[in-house]
C-alpha cells in the first residue's frame, strides 16, 4: 500500500480533488463521468462577477444608462415588489406571462397529442397532416407574430394562439415519435394476451409514448417561455416582456436588468419543475 | 383438441430493392395436443418467421396453419407468446404484468388476484409482486413473462428463444421450470432455441431446420423430456445417448453453417 494522502472533504466538495468515484478511474480524459464538478471555479466566477459589479458601482465606472449600480438595483427591486411597475404589481407581470405559457402549452397538448397519435397510427391522418407539420416545424414562432397581429390584433387571444402554435407542432411530433417507438414485441404480446385495438392504444401505446410526450411538454414549456417574452416585447401592456420594453422606453436600465434576471430564473425553475414531475410520474422512462 | 397443423407453409419476403427472400419453403408439420416441440437451426433459417405465422402476426405467402381445425388468420388469446426479452410492460408492476390478460378480458378482480398470486408462487416471485419489472434481473423477468402468459390460460404457448438472454446457470434452472410447467399444465408448446442441449432436454419432438430456403431438415422423437421429472437434469444431459444425439445434431448444424459460408464466399 502506498501512503497516498487523502484529499480533504472540502477539496472534494469544491471539485478540486478526485472523489471516491473519480479516484478509481485511471483514464479520465474522454470519460465525461470522470470530470470533477469544479465547483470552486463556479463559486469563484459568481463571486468575481458580483465583486466587479460592486466595484464598478462604487467607482462609478459604467454610466447608469448602460448598467445599473448595485445599490439602485436593490432599491428598484424593493420598489417593484412593494409598488409594482406602472400600476401593475410585479407578481401580476410574472403571473400573466406564466399563465399565457401554461395556456399555450395546455392547448397545444390537447390538440397535438391526439394529432400525433393519429399520425402515428393511421395512414390517412399521416398523409393529411404530414405536409403541414413538416412545413410548420422549422418556422420559428416569432415569425408568425406579424400575421397573428393582423388576424387577432394584440389582445390576449392573439398571444395565447401564438403560444398554442409554438407548442402544437412540438407536441404533435413528440406524440408521433412516442407512438412509433413502441417495440413491436410489446404490441404482439398484448394482442396474444387478448387485448383489443382500443386496449392496445390505452394500455400499451399510450404508456409507452408518455416519456416522449413528457419530453415534448418540457421542450414546449421552454420554447413558449422564450416566445411569450418576445411576443410581449412586441405588443402587450402586461407581462414580464412588456415590463422590460416599457422600462427601456423610460430608460430604466435597472428594471430591464431585473426583468432579464427574472426571465432566466423562471425559465430555469420551469425546467427543474418539469424534470421533477417527470421523475415522479414516469419512473419507467428509459427502462424499456 | 388443440393440435396445430402447419400445412405446406411458404413465406417469401419481397425486399424493398426488388429481391426476394425465401424464408420458408413448403413447411409442413403436425403438432399434437400437449406436445412440446423444440425447433433448432442456424441463424436466418426462418424459425422466427414460422413462429410468427403460427402466432398469426404474419400471413404466409402460401399454405396455412390450422389450430383446432380452424385456419389461423390473426393473433388470439388461445396462443400465448413468450419473447426473448423486452416484451414486458415496464410501466406496470410484476403483478400488473401477470394480470394483464385477465384484466383485458374483464375477469373479476378477486379471481385474478388469486390466480396471479398462485402463478407468482409457482415461478418463485411471490415476494416481488409490487416491484416494477425493470428492477428485476433478466432471469426473473423471463419468469414474469412466463407467468403472464400462463395467467391467460392459453392452449398453446409459443416461445422464441425465451432463455436466450440468460446466463448458463439461470438458463438451466429456467429449463427445469419450463419442463415442470409443461408437465403440470399439459399445454402444447413450440420452443425455439439456439441451444442444442436445451432443445434435446425439453423437446418431445425436435425439429431441425435448414436455411436457403428455410425448410425442415429432420424431425427427431426424443425420450429426454419424459425422463426430466424422475432424473436430475445434469444426469440426463451427461447420459451417453444424450451426448450422442447432441453431437450428431451439432455436426449437422455445423455442416449447414459451412455450406452458408461457402455460398457466401464462393
Ligand atoms: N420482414 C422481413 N423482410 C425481409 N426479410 C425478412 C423479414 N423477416 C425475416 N426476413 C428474412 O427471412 C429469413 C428468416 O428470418 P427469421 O427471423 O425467421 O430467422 P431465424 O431463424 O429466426 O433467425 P435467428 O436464429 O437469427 O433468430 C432471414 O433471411 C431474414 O433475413
Ligand atoms: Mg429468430
Amino acid at each position: 500500500m502506498t501512503d497516498k494522502k487523502q484529499p480533504s472533504e472540502a477539496a472534494i466538495w469544491l471539485g478540486l480533488a478526485d472523489n471516491t468515484f473519480t479516484r478509481q478511474k485511471t483514464v479520465k480524459f474522454g470519460d465525461a463521468s470522470a470530470v470533477n464538478s469544479g465547483r470552486f471555479y463556479s463559486i469563484l466566477i459568481v463571486c468575481g462577477l458580483i465583486a466587479l459589479w460592486v466595484l464598478s458601482s462604487r467607482l462609478g465606472l459604467v454610466k447608469e444608462f448602460y448598467w445599473p449600480t448595485i445599490g439602485s438595483t436593490f432599491d428598484r427591486i424593493g420598489l417593484l415588489v412593494t409598488e409594482g411597475f406602472r400600476n401593475v404589481s410585479l407578481w401580476e407581470h410574472i403571473g400573466i406571462s406564466v399563465y399565457r405559457v401554461i395556456s399555450g402549452v395546455v392547448y397545444g397538448a390537447i390538440v397535438g397529442i391526439p394529432l400525433g397519435f393519429a399520425m402515428g397510427l393511421s395512414s390517412t391522418a399521416r398523409g393529411f397532416f404530414d405536409p403541414i407539420v413538416e412545413f410548420m416545424r422549422p418556422i420559428p414562432p416569432l415569425a408568425l407574430i406579424p400575421l397573428i397581429i393582423l388576424w387577432f390584433g394584440i389582445d390576449e387571444t392573439a398571444k395565447i394562439f401564438l403560444l398554442f402554435l409554438a407548442s402544437l407542432f412540438i407536441m404533435t411530433i413528440a406524440a408521433r415519435s412516442g407512438v412509433s417507438s413502441v417495440r413491436i414485441s410489446k404490441v404482439h404480446a398484448a394482442y396474444s394476451l387478448g387485448a383489443s385495438k382500443m386496449q392496445i392504444l390505452r394500455h400499451v401505446i399510450l404508456p409507452n409514448a408518455l416519456p416522449e410526450i413528457f419530453t415534448g411538454l418540457r421542450t414546449s414549456m421552454g420554447v413558449c417561455w422564450g416566445t411569450v417574452v418576445a411576443a410581449e416585447l412586441v405588443a402587450a401592456d402586461k407581462g414580464i416582456g412588456s415590463m422590460i420594453m416599457i422600462a427601456k422606453n423610460f430608460l430604466q436600465t435597472d428594471t430591464v436588468v431585473i426583468g432579464i434576471i427574472i426571465i432566466g430564473v423562471i425559465g430555469y425553475a420551469i425546467e427543474i419543475f418539469m424534470r421533477f414531475l417527470e421523475r415522479w410520474l414516469i419512473p419507467w422512462k428509459g427502462k424499456g | 383438441m388443440t393440435g396445430i397443423a402447419i400445412d405446406s407453409v411458404s413465406m417469401v419476403f419481397t425486399l424493398p430493392g426488388g429481391g426476394e427472400v425465401h424464408a420458408l419453403n413448403n413447411v409442413s408439420l403436425d403438432i399434437k395436443e400437449g406436445e412440446l416441440v423444440s425447433v433448432l437451426g442456424p441463424s436466418g433459417c426462418g424459425k422466427t418467421t414460422l413462429l410468427n405465422i403460427v402466432a398469426g402476426f404474419l400471413a404466409p405467402t402460401s399454405g396455412e396453419v390450422r389450430l383446432n381445425h380452424h385456419t389461423v388468420t390473426g393473433p388470439g388469446s388461445e396462443r400465448g407468446m413468450v419473447f426473448q426479452q423486452g416484451a414486458l410492460f415496464e410501466w406496470l408492476t410484476v403483478e400488473q404484468n401477470v394480470a394483464f390478460g385477465p384484466n383485458m378480458a374483464g375477469k373479476p378482480k378477486a379471481e385474478t388476484q388469486e390466480k396471479v398470486q398462485h402463478l407468482l408462487d409457482t415461478v418463485g416471485l411471490s415476494d416481488f409482486g409490487e416491484k416494477p419489472v425493470y428492477q428485476l434481473s433478466g432471469g426473473m423477468q423471463q419468469r414474469v413473462a412466463l407467468a403472464r402468459c400462463l395467467a391467460n390460460d392459453p392452449d398453446v404457448i409459443l416461445m422464441d428463444e425465451p432463455l436466450g438472454a440468460l446466463d448458463a446457470l439461470t438458463r438451466e434452472k429456467m429449463q427445469g421450470l419450463v419442463l415442470q410447467l409443461w408437465k403440470e399444465t399439459g399445454k402444447t408448446i413450440i420452443l425455439i432455441t439456439h441451444s442444442v442441449e436445451e432443445a434435446l432436454f425439453l423437446g418431445e419432438k425436435l425439429i431441425v431446420m435448414a436455411p436457403r430456403p428455410g425448410r425442415i431438415e429432420r424431425v427427431y422423437e426424443l425420450p429426454f423430456a419424459d425422463l426430466g421429472m424422475s432424473k436430475s437434469p445434469r444426469e440426463i444431459k451427461a447420459g451417453a445417448d444424450f451426448v450422442e444425439k447432441r453431437e450428431e445434431i451439432l455436426s449437422m448444424i455445423w455442416e449447414m453453417e459451412e455450406e452458408i459460408m461457402g455460398q457466401a464466399t464462393g
